[in-house]
């Protein structure tokens, strides 16, 4: 009985019924969206903001700039550019954290923040983003992991995992996960050492110098 | 009376997970800790409530052909909502969760709740419905993920319980969620019987 009197007060569904009222529930729909996103716009902006800084200053030392709007792309050769961030403390520059990637994880892509400090050794590392398997590669993130490269020059310490003939210690039954860690700090340093110098680019006398003296060193 | 059995049913006796065995995609991906099995039942319990009772409103206006259509809006609407505040006000908590919070759209409690339900009952034993059902699903969910953090790293809501060198990895993983969801589904099996 009381079923009956529910679906008595349906509406019919008649080609206006159905396209009027399908209207009224995506306008309504829509309308609510619209003012959350308004209202939600700012904090996600600034949570995604502090979460960039929180990363930065984990990996390079104390700094009082905005390193955010300072920051600059770097090119990688084959690959995306990865973006530097350069870290300031009374306009002298003590450390740029690098945002790297490699493609190479056992999941695909992972993501890394790489604090060189000006002469490129690391000051420190944090991982953004990944998608390696729980309780393997995931160790990447533990302190043991990333305090071995701390301090450690990519010119002198060879950043490959053993098994590969470097000297990084690799997480346990995730070697790949290691491997493409390694192949995330290398990109970072390599990009932050064939950086174009400004002074370097607007001189065109020192930039032969630089050139011949390279050329020097290797022979 | 009849609104206090409307609660509890959701809890045990028609325990979304446990007994009615829905929406078992997020069940299984996010219960890798206590902590994301809790957010992501609250998140769920938001959207089943606001769903419920906007659809026990407006069901006299919805013509019966297009009502599946009409309840997705609303449900993906409300779940939106979730996705920006969570978003904007719990950055970290949105990190790990991730993915599954827009397939919360997708989750066919909340879907069956609403065409179940709501289409055919009222605005306060919907919400109470959809509360219930909501809090069952969290505690399914938060049971459920407590016991994979506990086997499998010696953790609950992050709090070290065994030793530090203790793991087994496969609860962490897919097949460790099936095992230990078989065993608490037996266990409420002999629950409800009793």
């Amino acid at each position: 009985m009381e079923r009956r009197l529910i679906m008595g007060s349906k509406k019919e569904s008649t080609f206006i019924n159905m396209v009027s009222a399908l209207l009224i529930v995506t306008l309504v729909a829509s309308a609510v969206l619209g003012y959350v996103y308004e209202l939600t716009k700012e904090p996600i902006a600034k949570a995604k903001l502090e979460k960039k800084l929180n990363a930065i200053k984990a990996v390079v030392p104390t700094f009082n700039n905005n390193p955010d709007s300072a920051k600059f792309e770097l090119a990688v050769e084959g690959g995306a550019p990865v973006i530097a961030y350069p870290a300031t403390m009374d306009d002298q520059l003590v450390g740029t954290a690098i945002e790297s990637y490699t493609m190479s994880g056992f999941s695909g892509l992972i993501k890394i923040m790489v604090g060189l400090k000006p002469d490129g050794s690391i000051f420190g590392i944090s991982v953004l983003e990944h998608k390696e398997t729980p309780g393997l590669g995931t160790h990447m993130s533990d302190d043991w992991f990333l305090g071995q490269f701390k301090d450690k020059n990519p010119a002198s310490f060879n950043v490959k995992v053993k098994k590969d003939g470097g000297e990084v210690d690799a997480i346990t039954a995730a070697t790949i996960s290691s491997r493409a860690f390694s192949d995330a700090v290398i990109r970072a340093y390599d990009s932050y050492m064939n950086r174009p110098n400004e002074q370097q680019v607007t001189s065109d006398t020192t930039t032969t110098v630089e050139i011949i003296e390279e050329e020097v060193t290797d022979e | 009376m009849n609104n206090w059995k409307n609660f509890t049913k959701g809890l045990l006796k028609e325990n979304p997970v446990f007994v009615l065995l829905l929406g078992m995609c997020p069940v299984l991906g996010v219960t890798t800790s206590a902590e994301n099995g809790l957010g992501m039942g609250l998140a769920t319990t938001f959207v089943l409530v606001m769903s419920n009772i906007v659809v026990s409103v407006v069901k006299g206006g919805i013509p019966d052909k297009v009502r599946i259509p009409a309840f997705i809006i609303i449900i993906a609407s409300f779940v939106t909502v979730v996705e920006l505040t969570m978003q904007a006000f719990l950055p970290s908590l949105f990190e790990s969760l991730g993915l599954f919070i827009p397939l919360i759209v997708v989750n066919c409690i909340v879907l069956g709740r609403a065409e179940a339900f709501a289409s055919k009952n009222g605005v306060v034993s919907s919400a109470i419905d959809g509360f219930g059902m909501g809090l069952g699903f969290s505690l399914a969910l938060t049971v459920l993920g407590a016991a994979r953090e506990l086997l499998g790293s010696g953790k609950i809501f992050g709090m070290q319980i065994f030793d530090e060198s203790y793991g087994m990895l496969v609860f962490i993983l897919a097949p460790g969620a099936f095992i230990v969801l078989a065993y608490l589904i037996s266990i409420v099996n002999k629950l409800n019987k009793a």
